[in-house]
Parts: structure tokens; sequence; C-alpha cells
């Protein structure tokens, strides 16, 4: 981040697997801090939308992980990041309605295939690394069309 | 539609925000999908669901939603409805199906969220 892109706000947050009780809590806390930071309701939504279901993706898929996002005049990113089976095939995940989450998952309402298709819907880029056996990295960036006034 | 119209129709008992039933929502989106929610519900709406674990009410902050009607006479643990008393999102439960609820409430007027974009 650079210039009009460079972070005045960088917030760090932990995601326990497997942690139904408290998932969703930190996208709502990214959400609170957007808002207060003056972000257009669009930017904000888009943000939320992509945290939670970021923050869901740790939280079902992988052994835990940190959620950070970072605040800039006109650029917001997200980023998730984990330890765990990594994903084999991107372009599959990709994909609508596809789905590796196990039974209980489904019943809760989640484990629609629609996670990682609806985080590049909220983003205008999207950056997916995964390892095999180690972790995935996500960074979702999403540009604000109405900078923010300059800050120190 | 006003939520006071929206619990008549449903003939629906409120769980919690009953001071916001004068609040209006312009759509409605009904789902048992957490993430169809998150792309297809809109902020102002009203979301109609038949799940009742603690996640709906922390997708539906992020949505943005208005109000939820939990379905099929769903009823959700006391830690969701405390949940929601401190996100001031007004719950009601109906014992219709959500087949029926959305086509009585589309009957009285509300729209889905694709409807209402095509229209703008």
């Amino acid at each position: 981040m650079s210039g009009n892109n460079k972070a005045f706000l960088e917030l760090e947050f932990p995601v326990a697997a497997m942690d139904f009780v408290r998932a969703g809590r930190v996208a709502s806390q990214i959400k609170r801090a957007l808002e207060q930071a003056g972000m257009p309701a669009g930017v904000v939504r888009r943000a939320a939308i992509a945290a939670y279901e970021a923050e869901m993706n740790i939280v079902i898929h992988s052994h835990g992980g940190v959620m950070r996002a970072r605040i800039a005049p006109s650029l917001v990113e997200i980023e998730a990041e984990d330890w765990g089976p990594g994903i084999p095939d991107i372009e599959l995940a990709m994909q609508e309605g596809y789905s590796t989450a196990p039974r209980e998952i489904l019943e809760m309402g989640f484990g629609a295939g629609m996670g990682l298709p609806n985080m590049r819907k909220c983003a205008d880029r999207l950056d997916i690394r995964s390892e095999v056996g180690k972790g995935t990295q996500v960074v979702v960036s999403i540009f604000n069309a109405e900078p923010l006034e300059a800050r120190a | 539609m006003t939520l006071a119209e929206v619990q008549r129709i449903l003939e629906a008992e409120v769980l919690c925000g009953h001071e916001h039933l004068g609040a209006s929502v312009e759509v409605a989106f009904g789902s048992d999908l957490l993430s169809d929610s998150l792309a297809f519900a809109r902020p102002r709406s009203l979301l109609l669901t038949g799940l009742t674990n603690p996640q709906v009410i922390w997708a539906a902050e992020v949505i943005e939603v208005t109000a939820i009607v939990f379905v099929r006479g769903k009823r959700p643990s006391r830690d969701l409805v405390k949940l929601a008393e401190e996100k001031g999102i007004p719950l009601m439960v109906t014992p219709k199906l959500l087949f029926d609820s959305c086509g009585l409430l589309y009957q009285a007027g509300l729209r889905g969220t694709l409807d209402h974009e095509r229209k703008q």
C-alpha cells in the first residue's frame, strides 16, 4: 500500500477453528471499524460480506488462523490466513456450489459452496495462495472510489 | 410494508424488537443457506429463514437486514434473541412454512431482492 493506498488503520484478529459460538464476530468488528473510518456504505458492505465468508472459511476448513484488515483512504484489504489442509484445486473451489464442508456444517446453513464465489463478487481484486498441508492466504481488495480525506 | 403488517400477515409472534414494528422493509429474501443470504439479500430487507443458530444474527448484521422471520415455527435460543436485541434486529416466529410465508408477503406487495434491482 502506498500514497492514497497507505493504510492508516491495521487490525488483526485470531480466528479459532470450529468455534461457532464466536464465529462472525471478527467480520462484525471489521465492519464497525470501516464505518467508524467513514468508508462509504457500499464499501463497508462488500468488505463485511467478504470478511464474514473468509472468517467462516477459517472456522470451517482450517486448524485456525488470523484475519487482518488494512484500511486506507482509497482501499480496503481483508486478509485471511490460515493453517490447515490448504486448497488442492483453487479453480474448483471457486466454482459456485462446490463444497467440501461436512454434514454438520451443512445443517448450520453453511457449506453451500458460495464462500469463495461470494468473496470474488465483493472484491475488486482477489488473491488466493494455498499450499496443501500448510494453509491458505486470501486477500480481498476493495477500492474506494470516493477516497477519504487525507489523514496523517 | 411495515414490520407490523408482516407480523399480521404471517400471524407471527414477535420475539424481540417490538419497538421497531413501525419500521418498513422494501424487499425480502428467504433461504436456509447463509451464503445465499449473504449473496442475495439486501440492506433494509426482511430475511425469512428456518435456521436458528446464532450465525444467522451475525450474517444479518453483515447484510444489514431490517428484521428476521423464523419460519416453520422454529424457535431460536434465548442467547440468539439476546444477541439480536443487542444488535437491534427485530425477530419474529411464524408457524407458516417458508414457501407459504413468502407467497403471502408477495401477494401483499412485498418483492424479492432481484425484482427490486431490475426496477432500478
